[in-house]
């Protein structure tokens, strides 16, 4: 491998760890907190498959020559972090917590099929690892965008539409295009974060129609980018400080 | 107690091996070995080492590092110089290779076995459960999620009894 095309993998390696990490940290916020029990453990196991991703991902850079995973993943500054700003948004509305869901596990699993073919063997083989999983997770968010959509009440569909509305510039910032396209593509290791954005609009695109949500014309919204340059929300901080606290107490003891 | 050893070692075989493996169980389900689980993809057996490799249920599965570790401790009481054990993704994990006997196990303790399937799995054959408890199959799907990664909660409507699968992957 040339040092541009381990550049462009560890890049997208960072995005995708990052991500897998904070979201799954943002969704570890409602385990005791969410409206009923199922979904409680529903949440629950979905941060906790996340932590699992985020791990695996964070292995794979220790592989290529990084700290290990836990350094990686808490003694790194808010700047060094490549997540989007999606992942970042905090949750007091569970309304935003379950669109952000749909659209954030669609990209995921977009992402996953299109690396299932990556040339490079340790990405592909978790992401056909991965695949079931994230089957289970945008199962339950598919379910809940139906049943709080069409099938909901007025007052569902309002709180649902107004998440949508706010979230989608967010969501089309998961795709900010990497420094590293070309590498990327020529390398065979990712076909790229604009395939992939159309993919996506494959499938959420139908499935909002159908499940009786508004959307504008997807080219007339400005995404949120900056997340993968370094770039966040006044969130990130305070998620970071949260995540690390107990990490930071004693950074060399044996769990 | 020297030269014995070097007589087990010398007649040391898979089956033994896989014998001893099923003696290792799920800290989530400890009636279940993780031969029954299905998660031993290979082995390799010589008179000086044993290499084990295993393939993770779910990537996030809290109870890998404690099975990895009782593979180990088991394994190590045979007069072997090493034992290893790898974890890959090579042969990713599916439910279809939870053995007859484990989903008997299964069975036994009230949980309903994972339906078999061909190629891809869909998330809606979760909505088919049968009531390990009555065995209607008049049931309903509470949550895709349960108590540990690896399992779904149910209602059976005939019995009337919370129940639980472990789910397809």
């Amino acid at each position: 491998m040339t040092a541009d095309h381990r550049a462009a993998l560890e890049d997208l390696l960072f995005r995708m760890a990052d991500d897998a990490l904070i979201y799954g940290h943002r969704n570890s916020e409602w385990t005791g907190l969410a409206p009923i029990l199922e979904e409680d453990i529903a949440f629950s196991s979905i941060a906790q498959d996340k932590l699992g991703h985020a791990l695996a991902l964070y292995h794979l850079l220790t592989d290529l020559g990084n700290p290990d995973p836990d350094t990686l993943a808490f003694t790194r500054d808010e700047q060094q972090f490549r997540c989007c700003h999606l992942v970042e948004l905090p949750t007091q509305d569970y309304a935003v917590a379950l669109m952000r869901h749909a659209l954030f596990d669609y990209a995921e699993q977009n992402r996953y099929a299109l690396l299932e073919q990556s040339t490079y063997q340790p990405l592909a083989e978790l992401a056909r690892k991965v695949r079931g999983e994230i089957k289970y997770h945008v199962f339950h968010a598919s379910t809940w965008l139906r049943l709080l959509g069409n099938e909901g009440t007025d007052e569902s569909r309002m709180r649902m539409q107004a998440a949508l509305d706010m979230l989608l510039p967010y969501a089309l910032g998961i795709f900010e295009p990497s420094p590293y396209e070309q590498e990327l593509r020529s390398a065979g290791i990712f076909p790229g974060e604009e395939e992939l954005k159309q993919r996506w609009l494959e499938d959420v695109v139908p499935l909002l129609e159908s499940a009786g949500y508004r959307l504008p014309a997807i080219e007339t919204i400005e995404p949120a980018y900056g997340g993968r340059r370094g770039y966040h929300t006044e969130h990130l901080q305070p998620l970071i400080e949260e995540m690390t606290v107990v990490f930071r107490i004693d950074p060399d003891a044996e769990w | 107690m020297q030269s014995g050893s070097m007589e087990q070692t010398a007649h040391l075989t898979d089956a033994d091996v896989w014998q001893a493996l099923a003696d290792v169980h799920d800290p989530e389900i400890p009636a279940l070995s993780i031969v029954d689980m299905g998660i031993v993809t290979k082995l390799d057996v010589s008179a000086e080492r044993i290499t084990v490799t295993i393939t993770p249920t779910f990537v996030g599965c809290p109870a890998l590092e404690m099975i990895k570790q009782t593979i180990t401790e088991r394994l190590s009481e045979f007069p072997v110089k090493e034992v290893e054990v790898r974890v890959d993704y090579t042969t990713p994990w599916t439910t279809n290779r939870l053995t007859e006997q484990g989903r008997a196990v299964l069975r036994s303790l009230g949980f309903a076995p994972p339906p078999r399937f061909e190629g891809e799995f869909e998330p809606a054959i979760l909505l088919n459960a049968s009531c390990p408890h009555c065995g209607s199959t008049n049931t309903t799907l509470r949550s895709p999620f349960g108590p540990a990664l690896c399992r779904a909660i149910y209602l059976c409507n005939d019995c009337h009894q919370a129940f639980e699968q472990f789910k397809p992957l």
